[in-house]
Parts: C-alpha cells; sequence; structure tokens
C-alpha cells in the first residue's frame, strides 16, 4: 500500500536525515507522529482526532489557540506538527502560526472552511507549511508527515557539507512546490516523495563522487582551478571549452563549465555593480568599526582569508573582496542580501556562510554551525583559517547553487561577514542603517568555519540529536522566509517561504510573518553569533539543535530573498534576532545583544524589514528566551548564513579576494589546514 | 424484523439522505471512521454537532435582531455554523449558510433573514432524518451501517 511504501521509504529518509538516535522510530514512522490539532469547533476537533488516530498519529487536542501555544512552550520537543484552524476567537490560527514561528519552528498546517485565496495566501505568506480546505480529508492527514521530513532534511541539508547542497536545494525547491501544491494529491505525493528519495540518494553520496553524478560539485579547489584558467584566458575571451581544456579534470563537462561561467560572470557583475554602493555605506561603517575593532582589522583580512580558505567562498569572491579592502568597506555596503531565491539563496548560502566562531549571530545554514562547533574558539588563526575556507567553499558553493549568479552576492555578503565578524557587535550598534554589513563580517566568518566542519560535524551531532527534529522544524518553511530547514522541507521547511522575489520579501515586511519565520531559522543561529571565544566555550554541545536551526534559518532566508537587496534586510533582521536571542538563552555578552539591535535598525528602511517587523521580533526575543533552542549556544553555529549573504557578499568577497592576492590567504590556507581541523577539534 | 431486512432497511434509509443532497461525502467519512474502537462515533459526532450548533444558531438569532444589522458580524458567526456543518457533512445546511453570506456580504438584511429561516428549516430537517436513522442502525449494529452509496 501506499502508506507502507511511503513509511518505509520513510525510514530510509529518517536515516538518512538522522532521525536514527531520535525518539522517532525511524521504521514506523510516521506512526507515531505527535500531532497538536488546534480548533475552536468541537465536532471538527473530535472528527480531526479520530482521523489523525486513524493514522497513527500521537494526538493532542485543545479548542484554543493560547492553550496550544502555551502546551508548545512547554514542551518545545513535544510535537512534531501542528495542524491549526484559521478562524478562532481571540487568537486566530494566523497569530498562532506566527508565534510557533518563532518560538519553536515546528511545522504547522492551516486548516480552513475558508478557502478564499487572499486567507490561503495569509497563510502561506506567514510560514504555514501546507493549507487544508475543510473538510479535510483522510488523504490529506496521511500525508503530513511530509512536512515534517521535509523540514528535518532541509536542515539536515544544509548542515551537509559540499555538493549536496546543490542537489538539496533543488530537491528541496520540488519538493516544497509540490508539497505545497497538493495536501491531498496523490500524484503530486509520488512525486514528493520521488524527488526526496532522489534528494536521499544524492545526500548519501559524498563529494568524491560528485564525478559520477550528473550534478557537479564545485568544491575550492575546483574553482580556484576555474578561475586560474579564466584568468589566464582573460575574462572575455573565456569560453566554457577552452576553459575545461585548461582545467584538465577529468569527469566535468563542457555544460557544467558553461553554467558555472555564467554564475560566475554575473556574480562578478554583481560585485562590480555594487562596489559603488558599498564605498558609500562604508564610509559610514569603517569608523565606528575600526574603532571598535581596530585590532580586529587585521582579523577581518584573515578572516577573509579564512573564508576563502575554509572554500566557503570562492576564490573569485575572495579576490574581490580583497581587492576592495578589507571587508569592511566592502561589507558595508550590502546589507541587504539579494534575494535571489528564496530556496536557492539560504539553501546554499548558509553553509557557505558559517563563519564559525559565533562571530555573528548571523544565519548560517546547517552547515557552517557544524563547523564551528568543534572549532576551538581559541584558536584565531585557525579560525581564520577555517573561516577561508569555509568562506572558499561557500563561495563555490554559492556558484553552484546559485543559478542566478546571486551567489556572487552571496558570496560577497559572507565574505564581507567574515571580515566584519569581530567589529559585529559594535559595528551593529553603530550602522543602523548599515547594519548589514557589519553584520556580514562576523557571520561570513562564522559560515566559513563551519563549512568545512559542516561535515564532520553532522557526523558528530548526527543531527539525530533532534531526534524528532521538532526543533527544526522550521515554521513552515514553506517557502516563507525562514522556515528552518532542518526539520522539514520546509521547507521549511519550509514551504512557507514567500514565492518569487517579490512575495518573498513582501513576505518579510509584511506583518514580519516572513521574518518570523526567518527568526525561526534564525534561531539556530543565535547560538552562533556570540563572539568567537564564546563559540569556543559553548561547542559541541547543542550544536547539533544549533546547526539545524540555522540551517533552516539560513536556508529560509536565502529563499526569501531574491534579490541582494532583500536578503540583506532579511539578514539584519534576522541576524538581530538571533544576536538577541542569543544573548538570552546564552547569557552571553552584550555582543550577542548588541549585534541583535542593530540588526533590527538595520535593515534598510528600503528593505523589507520594517520598523514593525524589528520591533516585533525584538520583544518577541526579549519575552522569548526560549525561541533560542539552541542550547547549542552553539555560537559556533551561529554561522549565520543568513547575514553573510545577505549583506553584500559581493563586499565580503571582494574584501577576501583582496586579501587573497595580498598572499594572507594564502598563508592563512597553509597555515590552517582547515579540512583537518573541524573533526579532530571538535570535541563532540 | 430479520437481520437481513434490517441491514437492507438501513441501506434503503440512508441512500435518500445522499441522493437527496442532505448528507455529502463528509458523512461518508465519518462512517469509515467509525471502527471497533468507537463504534457510535457517527452518531456521537452528529450529537455533539446539533449540541454545539444550538449555541451558534441561538447567536445568529439575536444577531439578527439587532439593528442595524452587523453584517460582519453576522458573516463571521455564519462562516463558524458554515464550518461546524461541514463536519457532518450537512450539505444542504452549508448551501444555506452560503447564501446567507452572500447576502450579508451585500449588505441585504431581508435576504439574510429569509435565508436564515430556510437555513433552520433545513437544519431541523436533517435532525430529523439522522435521528431515525440512528434508531435503525442502533437496532442492526453500528459496523454494518458503513456502506458508500452507489
Amino acid at each position: 500500500m501506499n502508506l507502507t511504501k511511503e513509511k518505509k521509504s520513510m525510514s530510509t529518509a529518517s536515516s538518512s536525515v538522522g532521525w536514527k538516535a531520535g525518539d522517532v522510530v525511524p521504521d514506523q514512522f510516521p506512526a507515531g507522529l505527535r500531532v497538536l490539532v488546534v480548533d475552536d469547533e468541537p465536532t471538527w476537533l473530535m472528527v480531526l482526532e479520530k482521523m489523525l488516530r486513524n493514522c497513527l498519529y500521537e494526538v493532542t487536542k485543545c479548542n484554543r489557540a493560547e492553550t496550544a501555544l502555551s502546551l508548545l512552550r512547554e514542551n518545545k520537543n513535544g510535537y512534531d506538527i501542528v495542524i491549526s484552524d484559521v478562524h478562532m476567537p481571540e487568537m486566530d490560527g494566523f497569530e498562532l502560526l506566527e508565534h510557533i514561528g518563532l518560538e519553536m519552528d515546528v511545522p504547522v498546517i492551516m486548516m480552513s472552511a475558508d478557502g478564499e485565496k487572499n486567507v490561503v495566501m495569509k497563510g502561506v505568506i506567514r510560514g504555514a507549511c501546507d493549507y487544508l480546505i475543510k473538510p479535510v480529508g483522510m488523504e490529506a492527514l496521511k500525508n503530513i508527515w511530509q512536512h515534517v521530513v521535509r523540514k528535518k532534511r532541509n536542515v539536515w541539508k544544509h548542515l551537509e557539507q559540499s555538493g549536496s547542497v546543490e542537489e538539496g536545494d533543488r530537491q528541496q525547491k520540488q519538493s516544497e512546490d509540490v508539497d505545497h501544491s497538493s495536501s491531498a494529491n496523490a500524484g503530486n505525493r509520488r512525486n514528493s516523495k520521488k524527488r526526496k528519495d532522489e534528494e536521499e540518494d544524492a545526500e548519501e553520496r559524498d563529494d568524491t563522487s560528485t564525478l559520477k553524478k550528473p550534478r557537479v560539485v564545485w568544491s575550492v579547489e575546483l574553482h580556484q582551478q576555474f578561475v586560474a584558467a579564466v584568468n589566464q584566458l582573460g575574462i572575455d575571451k573565456a569560453v566554457p571549452k577552452k576553459i575545461l581544456e585548461l582545467m584538465n579534470v577529468p569527469g566535468l563537462t563542457r555544460e557544467n563549465v558553461a553554467s558555472h561561467l555564467q554564475k560566475y560572470r554575473l556574480y562578478l557583475r554583481r560585485s562590480s555593480g555594487v562596489s559603488q554602493h558599498q564605498n558609500n555605506l562604508n564610509s559610514g561603517f569603517i569608523t565606528p568599526q575600526e574603532a571598535t575593532y581596530g585590532p580586529l582589522s587585521s582579523l577581518n583580512g584573515l578572516d577573509l582569508q579564512t573564508l576563502a580558505a575554509t572554500g566557503q567562498l570562492p576564490a573569485q569572491s575572495l579576490a574581490t573582496l580583497q581587492a576592495a579592502g578589507i571587508g569592511r568597506s566592502v561589507v558595508k555596503s550590502r546589507i541587504p542580501m539579494p534575494i535571489v531565491d528564496q530556496r536557492n539563496l539560504f539553501s546554499f548560502e548558509f553553509p557557505k556562510l558559517r563563519i564559525g566562531d559565533g562571530q555573528q549571530q548571523q544565519l548560517s545554514t546547517g552547515k557552517p554551525m557544524n563547523l564551528l562547533h568543534g572549532i576551538p574558539t581559541t584558536l584565531e588563526p585557525k579560525q581564520l583559517a577555517n573561516l577561508h575556507h569555509s568562506a572558499q567553499s561557500l563561495g563555490s558553493m554559492n556558484m553552484q547553487v546559485n543559478a542566478h549568479g546571486s551567489q556572487g552576492g552571496q558570496n560577497n555578503s559572507s565574505l564581507m561577514q567574515i571580515s566584519q565578524s569581530q567589529s559585529r557587535g559594535q559595528t551593529l550598534n553603530e550602522a543602523t542603517g548599515n547594519h548589514v554589513p557589519t553584520l556580514l563580517p562576523s557571520s561570513m566568518a562564522q559560515p566559513i568555519l563551519s563549512n568545512p566542519v559542516v561535515g564532520g560535524v553532522l557526523a558528530r551531532n548526527g543531527l539525530t540529536e533532534n531526534g524528532r527534529g521538532t526543533e527544526y522544524n522550521l515554521v513552515s518553511q514553506s517557502s516563507s522566509m525562514l522556515n528552518f530547514p532542518l526539520n522539514s522541507a520546509a521547507e521549511l521547511s519550509n514551504n512557507s517561504f514567500p514565492l518569487g522575489t517579490s512575495p518573498g520579501i513582501s513576505s518579510l515586511t509584511s506583518k514580519g510573518v516572513p521574518q518570523e519565520e526567518v527568526s525561526s531559522e534564525i534561531k539556530g543561529s543565535v547560538g552562533f553569533m556570540p563572539s568567537y571565544d564564546i563559540f569556543s566555550d559553548l561547542n559541541q554541545h547543542k550544536s547539533h539543535d544549533w546547526e539545524l536551526h540555522n540551517v533552516g534559518m539560513t536556508f529560509n532566508a536565502s529563499q526569501q530573498n531574491n534579490s541582494l537587496q532583500s536578503n540583506l534586510d532579511i539578514g539584519p533582521s534576522v541576524l538581530s534576532h538571533q544576536g538577541f536571542s542569543s544573548s538570552r538563552r546564552t547569557g552571553q555578552n552584550s555582543n550577542i545583544s548588541a549585534v541583535g539591535k542593530p540588526m533590527f535598525t538595520a535593515g534598510d528602511a528600503s528593505e523589507r524589514v520594517n520598523a514593525q517587523d524589528v520591533g516585533h521580533f525584538n520583544t518577541f526575543f526579549a519575552d522569548n528566551s526560549v525561541r533560542v533552542k539552541s542550547e547549542i549556544v552553539s555560537d559556533a553555529n551561529c554561522q549565520i548564513n543568513i547575514f553573510p549573504e545577505q549583506f553584500g557578499q559581493e563586499d565580503l568577497m571582494s574584501t577576501l579576494l583582496k586579501q587573497q592576492q595580498q598572499g594572507h590567504i594564502a598563508s592563512a590556507e597553509n597555515e590552517f589546514d582547515f579540512d583537518g581541523y573541524p573533526l579532530d577539534n571538535m570535541p563532540v | 424484523m430479520e437481520r437481513n431486512q434490517l441491514h437492507r432497511l438501513v441501506a434503503l434509509s440512508r441512500q435518500p439522505l445522499f441522493d437527496q443532497g442532505f448528507l455529502d461525502e463528509q458523512f461518508l467519512q465519518l462512517e469509515e471512521l467509525q471502527d471497533d474502537a468507537n463504534p457510535n462515533f457517527v452518531e456521537e459526532v452528529v450529537t455533539l454537532y446539533y449540541r454545539d450548533s444550538a449555541r451558534l444558531i441561538l447567536n445568529i438569532e439575536q444577531a439578527l435582531e439587532r439593528n442595524p444589522l452587523d453584517f460582519n458580524k453576522l458573516d463571521i458567526l455564519m462562516h463558524q455554523f458554515k464550518g461546524s456543518s461541514s463536519s457532518i457533512g450537512a450539505k444542504k445546511v452549508k448551501a444555506e449558510c452560503t447564501f446567507f453570506r452572500e447576502n450579508c456580504r451585500a449588505g441585504n438584511g431581508e435576504g439574510c433573514i429569509r435565508t436564515f429561516q430556510q437555513l433552520k428549516k433545513e437544519y431541523a430537517t436533517l435532525r430529523k432524518k439522522l435521528e431515525a436513522y440512528f434508531q435503525l442502525t442502533r437496532q442492526v449494529g453500528p459496523a454494518e451501517t458503513a456502506c458508500r452509496p452507489k
């Protein structure tokens, strides 16, 4: 039967997403799925409970949104998914959705007899991972587990290093699309399941097998080879065929090179286009930053190097960044991250952005976070190296993933972040308008670190920590803004992501719902935000959660940001949230809070993140320390992928690139073998 | 009466409920949910519905006595009532709810009152029919009553 088949595939999926150690027994999944159903109508509540019980789920029912919220707050990991009616007295379903998205990032399905488009749209935009029209059928309910898995996978994917990012992104996107359109559609279900299977396969394959796979993972080395070939030929004369010949990489096809070249070109275009803007912004920033981070300035440079070294940033990005001057100037300009494609952006950007050490609260995709965990904070140079690497990898990843060259932008932001990592706390405060830039640096640093480590960390954490992955539940994911990828395809998981650039962006700004999603994602990253020192202390522990969270966040954030601009917007707000929450949670230094604050204000006025949203978040954070699930405190996780990308990857990248040119990065790379670092150093 | 005859009677009596549009697929869903663990599930749900919706009907009646009519409030109340009615598959009742809401949106007070009267009629008719049906099924045995109409 279908259900059995699904269950089987689910078991595979669950094992692949690391649920082995979780509470849910993979083989029985989705049986035992813990559902919280909320409906003020007693008849529906009774019917739904019975239907869900028949699906072998564990059902908890309540007739008030407030009750549901307190139940969730009492036990954040207590439920895998929430199904809520829209129209309820006092607190309605959308409000509940927002709260959940901010606080616990569990996937939420909206339900209503009202199937009007604008109401459904509201749900989607606010992060619901699905919207069911009453009367709800059994088929639809039998299918809801996919949202949980999707969210988890999103997070997991982000955490996973390397090439899977690309696949995951694509698949995730596909799944999300599928998921959204078909709650009860058997055909779609099959498709999404198939995609999930594909994803699983893809994820299970490691980097080394990329050559065998149709998709190519543009690793740092590969990208550097590519850049070298392009530079040798001259950017104008660089044609895929010649590049391919120069690179002489077996298994690489001309098509691979062609698409990568396209992305690279877009990235370059973006970097050059931004530089002016950046310069303007920089002036404002530099001063405060420099003042506060005098000693850090060198670090910024190193950051970039590290980023590059870690491979998160494409070599080119680094070069550009370096050329632009140590991150500062670069970073500043681009606060809002381009929101290229909600899903794409985040999925790959975050991993890259892991700046690791909690430099900034920026959201880092799952990957970066992992890296950070293992990385001892004390080793600054190492950190830098890692960052370098991660930056490079991020960069390269960005290239891969970013279909539209947004990667370039993203890379920049990440780079920028890295360089700025140090200054983030303070700069954030100061650069309200320019917050993004400051944030970026730190965030960038984080991602970079994390990337290389991600793989390692993931292994350690096994994502299984969350078991149920409830933590990952990025609200909706859907597409909306920032579903925490970890949990479910959110989808974060993601699905709640706003559609397209404008929707995404608008979703962000509108009512601040999207932000919520982002925040959910950010949650994870909050841990990362703390300064590097803090990070080291925290590492390992809860990193799992953190990573996952961050992953989700980064994913979402990216998704929502279709354009650079928008991305940045999100970033700040997201960052701020994170920063805020992280500070609360970990009781960390004021840096975090400082970071958080600026973030809020940072949001470009023009950007979607409006003051309201920001305020909302601030308040939210103040009230809910719970948000920061991270036990992880994991500053490490803070990779803050979101920010880096948002903020002006280009700037950062150029800064990094400059550094590279100056030879810093090279030395950094030599000094710290990032690859070996994370795993060994990360205490589990 | 013989068991077989009772079964036939049950089948015959429930068919018109569907054919005449009183009930829709949701009712069938309820029947499918009925099992050994909940042998009287359908009846329980319907009972709950009539109990809960009585309150809603009262609220709507009170709102209709206001002057001027608060159409927004009426719309909200009716939306609730419609949702509740959909839980048991009360097809005709739901249709009246839709008409009522249309009148609300059009600001047609007269239309609202008229539709509401019609709605209450359908509501009462369905109740009688279901009560009779359940009496029959109780004699036959719950598990045997669920069967899809052709």
